[in-house]
């Protein structure tokens, strides 16, 4: 086995390993080390030959290993405990047990109780297996920044007791909303980072696979689905967003012809499957506006407008009321849309300025769009989207 | 079991309730209490007099000096604290929400050291 397979096992299993560790130990810290040095000695087992299920291999040798050391060194009484919880029985390879290991992970990387950056990092470093250097370099913050902040979410989890479980019913639909908005935190880093170029690719993967998992994980919960169908048509949009100088394409000038008719057909399915369901949720709406936005030629904003304002009934908020705006100025005009947006409050969100702009612009008050693009330039952090205003901004007519 | 502190953050710089909303008010949080005693996880529970009552006394050079009012000169002072015992943060984090609401304070809830994580 090469070198090259072993590193996409990694990534496949190495969550799904920690995970079912996690359980038997009690202890993500010694859970992660024990399955490291499992995939340390598969580097050199592998070689002549690779087992058939590489990720029970891996939980098996890794429960081993922890049982020899944890002999050794049981001096203590919590580690003599740890020991013992060992010899319970396990069946590592039975469906049932190791989907609840994966989602208790996924609830405790995304309970409350952390900071909204700390969950972000415990989800990718033991969801998705990424290392701490890739997380840093994806957030663009110092590898000692990332490192501390799982240090400090581990030890909270330790400390604390935050527990190794699924939630349940009646506090499921709160604590599925935060692992939801993590997993929509991350796509969107990577689909309109704060910082530096417009794309970064990997988070937009990463995230996608997290909440495909989720979704089979969750099948029942509808949220968990429109969460999913939603990023599959934004990432299907991904390869035209991005021109060929790699300026920003606004939605009205991509080629659809370079969207990914596979990535929409399956978020269409998703977004048939909620609908007849009906028990609609704010991911579901998202994911139902993306789906009329890639459905047929142009987009149908009467419908977008119908199914924004049911988004702003269930989430209330400026951002919600911007972004309906821009159907109202495609339905009724820039106008109506002005005046809806006139009194939303987001300080510092550089998409109010760049939006009043434009609709300034359709209603020839140039001298206010002029100011009101140099406002939404000075607040984005994104250099191609400040490239795309700058754009904008030269592209208005001077004054009479 | 892990022990949790449940402490009233009490923002001193509000106008003290009438006096049938502070009725209400300790009739909400005895019945937080009385259902901590039921379910088996209350330790211990009080409520503090106002930071004007409070004195701070500090060590140095083997002696120690007295000064009037609370340790830090801030808004939110320490109004009461629940002590419970539970398996998990969750737990202890659902009674924090009981607590929360009856009392309209927020509670800071915090961990004892040296229970084990089982």
């Amino acid at each position: 086995m090469t070198t090259v397979d072993l590193d996409g096992v990694y990534r496949a299993e190495y969550g799904r390993c920690v995970a079912t560790l996690t359980r038997l130990l009690g202890d993500i810290g010694l859970a992660e080390e024990f399955v490291q040095d499992a995939f340390a000695v598969a580097v050199q087992k592998w070689e002549q030959k690779p087992p058939p299920n590489p990720g029970a291999w891996i939980v098996t040798t890794a429960r081993n290993r922890a049982i020899d050391r944890l002999r050794r060194e049981s001096t203590r009484q919590a580690r003599h405990a740890q020991a013992l919880l060992l010899h319970q029985p396990d069946e590592p390879q039975e469906v049932g047990p190791v989907r609840d290991d994966q989602l208790r992970m996924i609830f405790t990387c995304c309970h409350p109780a952390l900071s909204p950056p700390a969950r972000t990092a415990l989800t990718l470093r033991l969801l998705g297996g990424l290392e701490v250097a890739e997380i840093a370099r994806a957030y663009l913050v110092p590898e000692a920044t990332v490192f501390q902040r799982i240090v400090r979410a581990k030890k909270k989890i330790r400390d604390a007791a935050i527990p190794y479980r699924i939630p349940g019913a009646a506090e499921l639909p709160d604590r599925l909303a935060s692992v939801l908005t993590v997993l929509y935190l991350i796509f969107n880093e990577g689909y309109a980072s704060t910082s530096g170029e417009l794309l970064r690719t990997d988070l937009c993967l990463e995230a996608v696979r997290l909440a495909r998992e989720l979704a089979a994980l969750m099948p029942d919960e509808p949220e968990a689905i429109g969460l999913l169908a939603l990023l599959l048509l934004t990432e299907a949009r991904r390869p035209a967003r991005v021109g060929p100088s790699g300026e920003l394409v606004v939605l009205a000038e991509q080629d659809r012809s370079r969207w990914n008719r596979e990535l929409i057909a399956e978020g269409h399915e998703l977004v048939r499957r909620c609908l007849r369901r009906n028990q609609p949720g704010p991911y579901q709406l998202q994911a139902a506006i993306n789906a009329v936005h890639t459905d047929g030629p142009a987009t149908d904003w009467t419908q977008v407008l119908a199914l924004y304002d049911q988004l702003l009934h269930h989430t209330p908020t400026p951002i919600v009321a911007l972004n309906r705006a821009v159907a109202v100025a495609e339905v009724h005009g820039p106008g109506p849309a002005l005046a809806a947006i006139e009194h939303l409050d987001l300080p510092g969100y550089h998409l109010l300025p760049a939006t009043r702009a434009d609709l300034l612009a359709r209603l020839g008050r140039t001298t206010e769009a002029r100011a009101a693009y140099d406002q939404a330039i000075t607040l984005t952090t994104n250099t191609t989207e400040r490239t795309h205003l700058q754009a904008r901004r030269a592209r208005l007519t001077p004054d009479p | 079991m892990k022990k949790y502190l449940l402490a009233v953050q009490y923002d001193e710089s509000t106008p003290w309730p009438a006096e049938d909303d502070m009725r209400e008010q300790q009739a909400r949080t005895a019945k937080v209490t009385a259902d901590m005693q039921a379910a088996g996880c209350w330790v211990f529970v009080g409520g503090l007099v106002g930071s004007h009552a409070t004195t701070v006394v500090r060590p140095g050079d083997g002696a120690t000096t007295m000064t009037d009012g609370p340790f830090a000169e801030t808004k939110e002072q320490l109004g009461g604290f629940w002590v419970i015992q539970c398996d998990n943060l969750d737990q202890a984090l659902a009674w924090g929400e009981k607590c929360a609401l009856a009392c309209g304070s927020p509670i800071e809830v915090r961990p004892f050291e040296d229970a084990q994580w089982t």
